[in-house]
């Protein structure tokens, strides 16, 4: 009974603030001393203000303090500090811990939820999630099986608790969740179980469900408007989705949506990326697969949609749409333009008018991306925005059964979610990568609920003819659309970059190095080894004056998955063979937070 | 305990028998009934004694791969490794090599009994402490698995007694007539 009544009295209290939650939660954001979401700000530019720490001093760094997160698992995403307080997550279990700053990390409070075990094998890739988010007072938790809870940040206890999805169908997640407004919005996993991919739109004062839009299937359960939600300036039309796929396929279509999603106050849009089109066959679901693989732009209060973008029609390759939307404003032929710039599982990075959807650039980030020749920038041509696929790398014009080999990117991408960081100050980004190929071989796979729809069998390996390395961390140019220095990298560089306005650029490698480079040069200025690969995102706060830089440790995920044994190449022939780095010869499994300062 | 039905033990055991076998709910009884004799006679589960319309089999009727000298691999192998890094290799890595997440089935296919490697695939395994969180799915209601166990369990088996390198095997026997018709009947098609 008591519980009953605190429980009714917390909800009055967070209902009363929660008018006032977006401008406190943008104050707090605008605040470089703090870290309130994963991706730093709305813009999804991880970069901060705090120069402390600059590219002099730097290679003085040392490590302040550690702390383990119980769990040996790939550890995605960063901690949170909001006040005096760092939030920190693991994977499943999804354990939440509440670290006081100001008494040497002591644990306050400690939030572990009871999940089904068997949510485990249906995540495909590891049991990663990439952080909490803040807002209104509360710690929003979005665990693996799909049930969203809300903390209240001072104690830990559940304010409220919505099940998003179903595990038993496939349905999971790995991704953080994005609160705007008095909404908190929230994505879902499981492309290779065929889900249909959507966003759901929760209250944040009371967890009810505000609005649901999914990538595929009719108009009104999509949230598009014929007439007014356009796709390359034009309306969308009627039935856009439904006829782009071949029967009923669509309802297993895939087309998540566990990526980073940004939003712009000014515009009221908020921006994601859709996965890849279910299954990875592609002659079992002819046609262009809308809208998979798209780039969307939604009202955050209805969820209606203003604009798409599709980037890869009919996907043969798992080329998922949903890496990072960074939101710039930049002068682009003498004119201020308000820019999204994506660089994409496919190779590709794409920089469009954000306000529009108009294409701007497209442009390989890697020069080993050779499944497409060029996007088309022609409006008038009939293939305007469309890849120009290579015929030798389709594995759909090869057909079922046959094995298409030599294709870059791999599966994995020339960068998966690991997301990059955009300087003002150089007007750059920062871009993690992987650089590695692959053989694709489709054929024909049935459908059961629950598990795994892929239909394809792939044998990865670095990119021939390079420098043998199976990543590169690049400065990207959005407006030329060229690459301004790359550093080549032995392992695919699966950790979150961080700019500041010390002029330095931090990143971790999978070895398990916290690395600093010149944001100017790409010089090396500073790394120190974690006790794990680092698949985490680095972060930077400031606490009694002095600034931290952070990373999580704990090797996994796709990559651990992938590179642990090394990566081969088949075509090389058989002297080759073994001759490629195993990852388990660096690193092993970890779970440990990593705090960096300057000596006192 | 319920008696094993004869043509459960050894060759005919393929993957449409397997089907039904599961269907009837027999596959508890075969697996400890089975597991004792093939203890016994560890050191012949790898090479092949004898094959039937392209499939290899030991002395003791279970499934291995067969490489003939110039490098070419049965069907079942090949198979086995298509299907492998579809269904099994996000968790286990390529090759049967295993990765952060998920053990090396490579060594699994040798260490484990051949009815015990048909039982976890089909039924699952936990083993969730403080310290790990594995889980093995059950796959015993998934066609693209269970139609190919005995493809995966003889690829996998081959990748742990070194017979074939890692990456695509490069020459291959034709898929035998036998193997089509028990495919196309098991996936139902």
């Amino acid at each position: 009974m008591r519980r009953t009544i605190s429980l009714a009295a917390l909800l009055a209290v967070t209902g009363a603030v929660s008018a006032g939650a977006n401008s406190d939660l943008q104050s707090l954001i605008d605040d470089p001393n703090q870290w309130v979401i994963q991706t730093g700000d709305y813009a999804n530019q991880r970069y901060s203000k705090l120069d402390q720490i600059n590219k002099e001093n730097v290679g003085d760094l040392q490590v302040a303090w550690t702390f383990s997160t119980g769990v040996l698992r790939g550890h995605e995403g960063s901690p949170l500090v909001i006040g005096d307080v760092m939030y920190v997550h693991t994977p499943f279990p999804n354990t939440v811990y509440a670290l006081d700053l100001n008494d040497n990390g002591r644990i306050i409070w400690k939030y572990e939820p009871q999940q089904d075990a068997n949510v485990i094998p249906v995540m495909c890739c590891d049991t990663v999630n990439r952080g909490v988010a803040y807002a209104d007072g509360k710690i929003f938790l979005h665990q693996a099986d799909t049930t969203v809870v809300a903390l209240n940040a001072e104690d830990g206890s559940v304010v409220w608790s919505v099940k998003n999805g179903d595990p038993s169908k496939g349905e999971t997640n790995t991704a953080t969740v994005m609160p705007v407004k008095d909404k908190v919005l929230v994505g879902i996993s499981g492309g290779e179980f065929g889900v249909r991919g959507s966003v759901t739109a929760y209250n944040i004062s009371d967890g009810s469900m505000a609005w649901r839009a999914y990538s595929m299937g009719p108009d009104e359960e999509m949230l598009v408007d014929p007439e007014k939600t356009t796709v390359l300036g034009k309306p969308i039309g009627k039935d856009s989705s439904l006829s782009t796929w071949e029967g009923d396929q669509w309802q297993i279509g895939g087309g998540t949506t566990w990526g980073w999603y940004s939003y712009d106050p000014e515009l009221n849009l908020v921006y994601y990326g859709t996965g890849n089109p279910s299954t990875w066959n592609p002659a079992q679901r002819p046609g262009d697969n809308r809208w998979s693989m798209t780039i969307m732009a939604r009202d955050p209060d209805t969820g209606m949609a203003k604009w798409f973008y599709q980037m890869t029609p009919h996907d043969e390759w798992d080329y998922d749409g949903v890496n990072e939307m960074i939101l710039t404003d930049q002068e682009v032929d003498g004119q201020m333009r308000k820019l999204l710039t994506h660089p994409d599982r496919n190779g590709f990075a794409y920089t469009l008018d954000r306000e529009t959807g108009e294409l701007l650039v497209a442009k390989k980030y890697d020069p080993a991306v050779n499944w497409a020749t060029e996007v088309v920038m022609d409006p008038d041509s009939d293939q305007y925005g469309r890849p120009q696929v290579v015929a030798e790398f389709s594995t759909e014009q090869n057909g079922e059964d046959v094995n298409s080999t030599g294709i870059c990117p791999a599966a994995l991408g020339t960068k998966d979610q690991q997301p990059s960081a955009y300087s003002p100050k150089t007007e750059t980004f920062y871009i993690p990568t992987n650089h590695v190929c692959m053989d694709y071989e489709p054929f024909r796979v049935s459908y059961t609920a629950g598990q795994p729809y892929v239909g394809a069998t792939l044998a990865m390996y670095p990119a021939p003819d390079s420098h043998g390395g199976m990543g590169n961390f690049i400065a990207w140019d959005n407006i030329k659309g060229e690459i301004k220095w790359s550093i080549p990298e032995q392992f695919s560089v699966w950790s979150g970059a961080l700019a500041t306005a010390g002029d330095v650029v931090f990143y971790g490698t999978l070895e398990g190095y916290l690395k600093a480079v010149d944001a100017e040069t790409g010089d090396e200025l500073y790394r120190f080894k974690t006790p794990s690969g680092i698949i985490g995102n680095v972060m930077t706060y400031t606490h009694d004056d002095k600034q931290y830089v952070a990373v999580l440790s704990g090797v996994g995920g796709w990559a651990g998955i992938g590179l642990a044994a090394g990566l081969t190449n088949p075509n090389d022939g058989l002297g080759a063979v073994g001759g490629y780095a195993s990852l388990s010869d660096y690193t092993a499994l970890g779970g440990q937070l990593t705090v960096f300062k300057l000596p006192d | 305990m319920a008696p094993v039905p004869p043509r459960f033990k050894g060759k005919m055991m393929n993957a449409r028998h397997l089907a039904s076998v599961l269907a009837t709910g027999l596959i508890v009884a075969g697996t400890s009934a089975a597991a004792q004799s093939s203890t016994d006679a560890a050191t012949d589960n790898i090479t092949a004694a004898y094959d039937e319309d392209g499939r290899y089999f030991t002395a003791d009727d279970v499934p291995t791969f067969h490489v003939a000298e110039d490098g070419t691999v049965d069907w079942p192998t090949f198979s086995g490794f298509r299907r492998y890094h579809a269904e099994c290799h996000v968790c286990h890595g390529p090759d049967g090599e295993g990765s952060t997440y998920a053990p090396a089935l490579k060594k699994s296919a040798i260490n484990m009994d051949y009815y015990d490697f048909v039982d976890v695939v089909t039924n699952g395994r936990q083993v969730v402490n403080a310290a790990e969180h594995q889980v093995m799915p059950t796959f015993g209601t998934n066609k693209n698995v269970m139609c190919y166990l005995d493809d995966i369990y003889v690829y996998l088996k081959a990748r742990g007694a070194d017979a074939i390198p890692r990456g695509r095997p490069a020459k291959k026997e034709a898929k035998s007539d036998a193997i089509q018709q028990a495919e196309d009947a098991c996936m139902g098609s």
